[in-house]
Formats: structure tokens, C-alpha cells, sequence
């Protein structure tokens, strides 16, 4: 393992302590594990909290701040967070419109969650729950844990907090967060292991010449191993799993993220992006709004992910809006 | 041999004992977790139960319960993920079975069934999903089965444990459907789950914990 640290265990503490030194728009609780906007919370406002492991950056503290997150509350390295952090970050940001958790499905997360909004609830914070369930690498059934969350809590998180810095009620923000959901499907490729600090070692073994189809964003092991092909024909395996789960006609409106796992430079991601752009291009779909670059990532991982939203006019208004976060810009 | 009973001193040494067998294997547990999860098994159980063993050192309360639901309580708030609420809220459930000062098999064997009803409840996972339960679930039958048939706590531990042993190697050829395993589908088949892992630690520690107790010459 080569990685700038000084030692696994303290990763995430120092990490956090770096974020509050980078960021003079954020403020870091670092007893309770908890990145804030240093503003507070507008009395009224409805205060979006969400949280995960870490190892995700910038997700979700790269995107705390005006016209998206409240706060996040990062976990130990791709371990969910304890519901103690989640009651912190709720009371700490809670200004009387009541707090909208987005949690990503994994099993951790969601029932971390779960009993953080029991204990909110306790507390008389009230409090409403979107799960992100975008990956179509998971088939559904009932006999598995659903499909995992992935990059479309990105267009959750930014689209939902527009709202919400709007005047949205808590319903009004937690029915655009499930909208937004139900509209966006994820699928990724992994090109390397990731390899954790605790651990020290890559997730799995990979020969130069594979390829993981259907990673996560934890390290683990897809769904199927393939020899590596052009990033054309990646593309195109991505693009038919999406597709064949949410259907796109011409003239559809998308917003669509090329996301790097966090070990590939960007001059791929953008090959991966034309890629993209011309096969739905090919289909009459248009692109109307666009991320390229490491959003959220898999520690060092080389890989990419891809992103679709069929965005109606509601979700295109709000994703415009101003934005002031470490890791999203614009419009301010 | 039914001359033992669980009091707080000897669940506060289960807990310890749990507490020494994960340091031992954490590596272990991370290993099976990178197969087949995210490598963090080990880890994570490792910062729970030191923390727990900490928490209970010098908590003296007056039920064998109460050393238990600290324990589990100090697990939510410590280990995370998906192993925190399972496990915390099982050891909770098992403590708030036990508002007495000693238990005896009888009243253990009930305990331990409360804790599997909450494992149960909160990941919604059956036998055979390749999880913890596969672990659990063979250990409280064997328990009962045992404390049903008039025995010790010290016979009806290490049976529990033996059964644990034996439902975590059974989880190897199984194909995960709960948790993040889930997600390999058929790629999980031929890895030992982590989380049986952990549970056969858990009640081989109480196995040995109790025999302990049970050959210290005028014990209880």
C-alpha cells in the first residue's frame, strides 16, 4: 500500500481537520464526525442531511453548502456512519422545517438511518428519509437487498437542496428527491481494486488485461469479469443496461454524469463522455446538462460510472439554480 | 453441572472475551470481507467491541442484562455499517431479556432467542441468505435444545458454540441474498461469510467464558 497517510486509524480525523482547513464555508464537529455549512441553517428552511462511508469524495461533504447539503456526516472508510452522528447533524441543522436524511441502499446506511430518524423523532425533529437506489447492475427481486445507491445521489442531493433553498416544504423536497431517483439509473466498470487503509491490500486481484462490469463504490467485486474492451464498447454495455431498465425516446431531456471512481484521469473520463454523447446522440436523446469528472469516487479505484436522468422541466429549473458547495459550482 | 449461572461478572468476561477473540482475528474477518464485501469486517468489529469491553470494565450494575445492553448500545454507537445495528441491537435485546442478577440455561436460551428476533427483524434475513443468522440460528437451537434436556450452562454454551462453527462453514457454497455480498450474486458462492465468522467468535467466547467459570473450584 502506498498512500499519504500518517496512519490508517487516523484518516478520517485527520482528513476531516483538512476539510476545515480548506473550506472556510464549512464547519467541521469533530467529536460527532459531522461537516456543516458554517452559516447554519435559514429558520424555515428544510436542512438536507446524508451521509455514507467514507473513501466517496467528494461525496457528501464536497457537497455541503448553499443550494444542496446542509451537512454530511462521513463514516470510517466505506463503513456507514453510527446513528449518533446522524442525530448530531440533524439537531445541529434543523431549523424548524424538519430534516431530510438521503441515504444511499446499502444495508449499513439504511439501517443506521433508520435508527437515527427514530431518535430524531424523539428529539421532535421531524424527519423524512430518501433512499438512492440507481444502480442497474443489481437486478431487483425480492430476495436480494434492492440495487445499490450510487451516483445519482449526486442528482438527489443538488436538485432536491435547490428546492429546499426555495421554501420547499419537507414533503414538497422529499417527493422531488424520489423523483429524481425513480428518474436516474447508474451503471459502473472497474478497471483496478480499490485498497483501503485498514486492510492495506487491493479488494480483488484483477490481471491487466479484465475488467470488473458492475462494480459498486466499495471496493467490492462486480457482477461479472470481462477481458477489457474499447471504451466504446463499454460504453455501449453501460448505455444497454440503463437503458434497458429506463427507456429513452428522442427528444428526452437527460442530465447525465461521466463519474471517475477516483483512480482515472480525466482525459479518459472525457473519451467515456464522447462516447455517451454520441450514442445517445444516435437515439435523438439529448443531453441537456452535464458532470465529467470524480464525483463519486471509490478511493483509488480506476473506473468510471455513468449516470442518466430523464429530467423533466421541474429538475432542469432546480439543477440551474445557484450552487455553492467545495465540489459544485455555479450560478453565484 | 447446572452449578453456573450467568451473573454481571461473568457477562462482563464474555464481553472481554469476545473483545480478545475479534483483536485476534481481525485480519481474519477483513480477509473474508474483501472476498465477497468491503473489507472492513474486522476492523469494524475490532473498534465495537474494544470500545464495549472499555465501557463495561468498571460498569458494576445490578442485572446481568445491563452489562449486556451497554454492550450492545456502545456497539451502535461505534462500529457502524450494517454489523452495528445487527449485533448492538442483538445484544440489546439479549440484556433487556435479563433484568435479573443471574440467569440460569433456561432463561439464557430465551435471552439469546430474543437476540436472534431482533437480528432478524432489523436485516430481514432468513437461513440459508448467508449471513450471521446462519451462525445464530443453529447455535440457539443447539442452546435450547440443551437447556431443554436439563443442562448447564457450560454444555449448552459449547454445544451453541459448536453449532456456530458448523453454520459458518455451511454459509462457504451458499449464495448471498441479503446484504452487500447480495449484490455479487452467484460470484459469492465459495466464500465463508463474515459475519457467520464473527458470531461463531461470539459464542465460542461465551463457550469458553462459562467453562471457565464452571471449573474454578467453588464457583457459584
Amino acid at each position: 500500500m502506498k498512500k499519504l497517510i500518517n496512519a490508517p486509524e487516523a484518516v478520517l480525523a485527520q482528513a476531516l481537520s483538512g476539510i476545515a482547513a480548506a473550506h472556510p464555508g464549512l464547519k467541521v464537529d469533530a467529536e460527532n464526525k459531522v461537516i456543516a455549512r458554517a452559516s447554519g441553517t435559514k429558520p424555515g428552511k428544510v436542512a438536507l442531511v446524508s451521509g455514507g462511508g467514507s473513501g466517496h469524495e467528494p461525496l457528501h461533504g464536497g457537497f455541503v453548502g448553499g443550494g444542496m447539503l446542509d451537512a454530511a456526516c462521513p463514516g470510517e472508510v466505506f463503513t456507514s456512519p453510527v446513528p449518533g452522528q446522524m442525530l448530531a447533524a440533524a439537531q445541529a441543522v434543523d431549523g424548524g422545517a424538519g430534516v431530510l436524511f438521503i441515504v444511499k441502499n446499502y444495508t449499513g446506511d439504511v439501517l443506521n438511518f433508520q435508527m437515527a430518524a427514530e431518535l430524531a423523532v424523539d428529539e421532535g425533529i421531524t424527519v423524512e428519509t430518501v433512499l438512492v437506489d440507481d444502480d442497474v447492475a443489481v437486478q431487483d427481486s425480492t430476495y436480494t437487498a434492492g440495487r445499490r445507491g450510487t451516483g445519482a445521489t449526486v442528482f438527489v442531493e443538488k436538485i432536491a437542496g435547490a428546492l429546499a433553498e426555495q421554501g420547499g416544504s419537507l414533503t414538497e423536497v422529499a417527493e422531488m428527491g424520489k423523483r429524481v431517483n425513480a428518474a436516474s439509473r447508474s451503471f459502473a466498470v472497474a478497471l483496478t481494486a480499490c485498497t483501503t487503509p485498514a486492510s492495506g491490500k487491493p479488494g480483488f486481484d484483477l490481471p491487466e488485461d479484465e475488467m470488473e462490469v458492475g462494480v459498486g463504490i466499495h471496493g467490492e467485486p462486480g457482477r461479472r469479469r470481462e477481458k477489457l474492451r474499447p471504451a466504446k464498447d463499454i460504453v455501449a454495455t453501460a448505455l444497454d443496461a440503463i437503458l434497458a431498465d429506463q427507456p429513452l425516446r428522442a427528444g428526452d431531456e437527460t442530465i447525465v454524469m461521466v463519474n471517475g471512481l477516483g483512480g482515472t484521469p480525466l482525459i479518459e473520463l472525457y473519451v467515456v463522455f464522447n462516447e455517451v454523447a454520441v450514442a445517445l446522440a444516435d437515439k435523438g436523446v439529448v443531453i441537456a446538462r452535464n458532470l465529467v469528472g470524480n464525483y463519486v469516487t471509490s478511493l483509488d479505484m480506476a473506473g468510471v460510472s455513468v449516470t442518466v436522468c430523464k429530467a423533466d422541466a421541474d429538475m432542469l429549473s432546480l439543477w440551474d439554480a445557484p450552487v455553492n458547495t467545495p465540489a459544485l459550482r455555479w450560478g453565484i | 453441572m447446572n452449578g453456573v449461572s450467568v451473573d454481571t461478572d461473568l457477562a462482563r468476561t464474555w464481553v472481554q472475551a469476545i473483545a480478545a477473540a475479534v483483536d485476534k482475528n481481525k485480519d481474519h474477518l477483513t480477509q473474508l470481507d474483501s472476498a465477497i464485501g468491503d473489507a472492513d469486517h474486522g476492523t469494524n468489529m475490532h473498534r465495537g467491541f474494544s470500545a464495549a469491553a472499555t465501557a463495561v470494565a468498571d460498569y458494576e450494575p445490578d442485572t446481568v442484562g445491563a452489562v449486556l445492553v451497554k454492550t450492545g448500545t456502545t456497539l451502535i454507537s461505534t462500529v457502524g455499517g450494517a454489523s452495528g445495528p445487527l449485533y448492538g441491537g442483538a445484544f440489546r435485546a439479549i440484556g433487556k431479556a435479563l433484568d435479573i442478577p443471574t440467569a440460569d440455561s433456561p432463561q439464557f436460551a430465551a435471552a439469546l432467542a430474543a437476540g436472534l428476533a431482533s437480528v432478524q427483524k432489523l436485516g430481514a434475513a432468513a437461513p440459508g441468505d448467508k449471513t450471521m443468522i446462519d451462525a445464530y440460528a443453529p447455535a440457539l437451537a443447539a442452546f435450547q435444545q440443551q437447556a431443554d434436556a436439563g443442562a448447564g450452562l457450560a454444555a449448552a454454551a459449547l454445544a451453541a458454540a459448536d453449532a456456530a462453527e458448523e453454520g459458518m462453514r455451511a454459509t462457504t457454497p451458499m449464495q448471498a441474498r441479503k446484504g452487500r455480498a447480495s449484490y455479487l450474486g452467484a460470484r459469492s458462492v465459495g466464500h465463508q461469510d463474515p459475519g457467520a465468522t464473527s458470531t461463531a467468535l461470539v459464542f465460542r467466547a461465551l463457550a469458553e467464558t462459562v467453562g471457565d467459570h464452571a471449573e474454578t473450584p467453588g464457583a457459584r
